[in-house]
């Protein structure tokens, strides 16, 4: 019984305290992400998107690399033999082609980021937590790096060892990551005299640990804004790729090559360009807004 | 100031030549060869090729011959246009693209700062989420699409109206040939500077010393354009040197679709056909430019912003 009571007032008082529980950073930039309505749609659009282009081509009635063999030419939308968007030119359905061209621009664009987050983060959090010649020496390089063209080098790797799923994204990873570095690196500098920096080393906690556990996890924040930015610039750069003729191989496809071949056939038949363009343009549009909303929402100074 | 500089064009050097090198030993690393073409060039040619381009000697002498000829201003003979040197070649397309990349900076900055500065005063209007929403579209549409369009909008469609143009080929650089490349080109640079200098143009307006400016009476255009407008153009001049690099990817595009003599569409046309010396060429070339440019960011830099000493 009386057992039962002390629950019940511990339960009152966590009550309590709920009530005036203070709000985190993240769920207080979840709220002010969701109040901006034009990254909040965004989030919805993109999540519909990506589901779609995940999902749906497993539900058509036609496979992406399938040709009709009874409509080998561009045809308007049909919905009687499920050609929902119509097809392309050599009667492939276009809505499965363009999901499934979604699907790797869209893993593309997260990957190649991924990539570059890694290099980055790990590149300006050492640098900008260890200082002096560290410093020097990494973010020289990272200055030298930035004063070539590397979409040079993007290009000359694709050319040379062939197209390559894994090679494309590693090789835009490799060049994207630089800006993330010098951003990461200076909130770094800013963060690593704060207190709770110096009762971690107090305490014992050797480099790594202190620039993986409690570096890294403040930075997040800026480094997400960046993400939601550069994905985007990713899925420009394989569009550009596929415009040379160095984008993934037929008969899988990307949004970029979809692109490149309905742009050569523009006059003929519109629909092969506007179709993925639409996807591709409302796409980045909300990475765009959804960036810009978070940073924000992000934002300390705009509190 | 000037020693500043001096050292600055002097670790350019290094960075030029760390470009060269890992060009040089990419290339000569990767599989495949410049002479495996559609059809197989029988082994004694083949043995003959490789001798008279020298692929048969020590990598590292390779390399220091192709360094020393670099040196006095020889890119080497370019492995597919049998008849030319990198050098002539470079020459050729050198001018063109130069001068179809600063036209359309010229055009991009002449556009998108107005665009950007009237988007900020009018922070939050139609015009300012006309501005925003046109400015992203002209980020995410890839120029090679933009392209296309504006060749059929205007060489097929307005065909036999006064408003076509020619779309496509050089003609030696007539006005009526660059009028629709210069505009591709142009246009996501129009996009990118309107974004920026908006956004650093609110920024400036928020400024302290705005505020005091308007405070003491000066009039309206006097605070924005000699008080606001100095702070906001520095991250647009922050960005000329990335777009230098911008420029040249999108003189890729555009000299291949347009079929324009520049270095871009030697470029592509090099990558494609593994002719390596060109691919190098037109590489260290471009480099060469980005180096320049950040140097020359960093001096309009140093004219708009007091609180850059140069040491």
């Amino acid at each position: 019984m009386s057992s039962l009571n002390l629950t019940s007032t511990h339960a009152g008082a966590l009550e309590a305290a709920a009530e005036v529980e203070g709000r985190s950073l993240w769920q207080d930039a979840w709220r002010r992400l969701r109040s901006n309505r034009a990254a909040y749609v965004s989030m919805i659009i993109l999540a519909i998107v990506a589901l779609a282009c995940v999902a749906l081509p497993y539900a058509l009635p036609w496979a992406y690399d399938a040709i009709d063999w009874d409509h080998v030419e561009a045809m308007p939308p049909n919905f009687e033999l499920g050609h929902y968007l119509g097809t392309d030119s050599v009667g492939r359905d276009l809505l499965a082609r363009t999901l499934v061209g979604g699907r790797i621009s869209l893993m593309v664009g997260v990957l190649a980021t991924l990539v570059a987050l890694l290099i980055g983060v790990t590149v300006g959090a050492v640098a900008g937590y260890l200082g002096g010649r560290v410093d020097q020496l990494l973010m020289r390089f990272v200055d030298l790096l930035y004063s070539v063209p590397l979409t040079f080098f993007v290009i000359i790797l694709m050319v040379m060892f062939g197209r390559n799923f894994i090679l494309m994204f590693l090789a835009i990873g490799a060049v994207e990551w630089l800006t993330m570095a010098r951003i990461v690196r200076g909130q770094t500098l800013s963060l690593k005299n704060k207190e709770f920096i110096e009762a971690a080393r107090a305490s014992g906690g050797s480099t790594f640990s202190i620039i993986a556990r409690h570096i890294v996890p403040n930075v997040l924040g800026v480094v997400i804004v960046y993400v939601t930015l550069t994905i985007p610039q990713v899925i420009l750069l394989e569009s550009f790729l596929s415009f040379l003729g160095l984008g993934v191989q037929e008969p899988l496809t990307s949004w970029g090559v979809l692109l490149n071949e309905g742009a050569a056939e523009l006059e003929a038949n519109p629909r092969t360009l506007i179709v993925p363009a639409v996807f591709m343009t409302v796409t980045l549009f909300c990475f765009n807004f959804i960036g810009d909303g978070l940073r924000d929402a992000l934002d300390p100074k705009d509190r | 100031m000037w020693s500043y500089f001096a050292r600055r064009l002097l670790i350019g050097v290094p960075t030029l030549f760390a470009v060269v090198l890992f060009c040089f030993f990419l290339m000569r690393l990767a599989p495949g060869g410049p002479f495996d073409g559609e059809a197989p060039v029988p082994p004694e040619v083949l043995a003959n090729l490789r001798a008279r381009y020298h692929l048969d000697d020590p990598l590292w002498q390779q390399f220091f011959s192709y360094l020393g000829n670099l040196l006095r201003g020889d890119f080497g003979p370019s492995f597919k246009y049998k008849d030319f040197t990198v050098t002539e070649l470079i020459a050729q397309g050198l001018p063109v693209s130069i001068e179809n990349g600063l036209s359309a900076l010229f055009i991009a900055i002449l556009i998108g700062l107005p665009l950007g500065i009237t988007a900020a005063l009018s922070q939050n209007t139609a015009r300012d989420y006309a501005v925003s929403g046109l400015s992203m579209i002209g980020i995410v549409i890839p120029t090679f699409v933009t392209g296309q369009i504006l060749i059929l909008a205007f060489g097929v469609w307005l065909r036999c109206t006064p408003f076509q143009l020619p779309a496509g080929g050089w003609n030696d650089g007539a006005f009526a040939n660059r009028i629709l490349p210069v505009t591709v080109l142009a246009l996501p640079f129009i996009a990118y500077i309107a974004r920026i200098s908006r956004a650093s143009m609110i920024e400036a307006l928020r400024a302290n010393f705005v505020r005091t400016a308007r405070a003491k009476g000066l009039p309206y255009r006097t605070v924005i354009l000699r008080h606001a407008l100095k702070t906001a153009l520095m991250p647009v001049v922050t960005f000329l040197g990335p777009a230098t690099a911008f420029i040249l990817t999108g003189s890729m595009v555009v000299e291949t679709i347009f079929q324009i003599p520049g270095i871009g569409r030697y470029f592509v046309q090099g990558a494609l056909n593994r002719d390596y010396t060109l691919v190098m060429g037109v590489t260290i070339v471009g480099a060469a430019f980005v180096i320049i440019a950040n140097i020359i960011v960093d001096m309009i830099y140093g004219v708009l912003d007091p609180k850059v000493r140069y040491e």
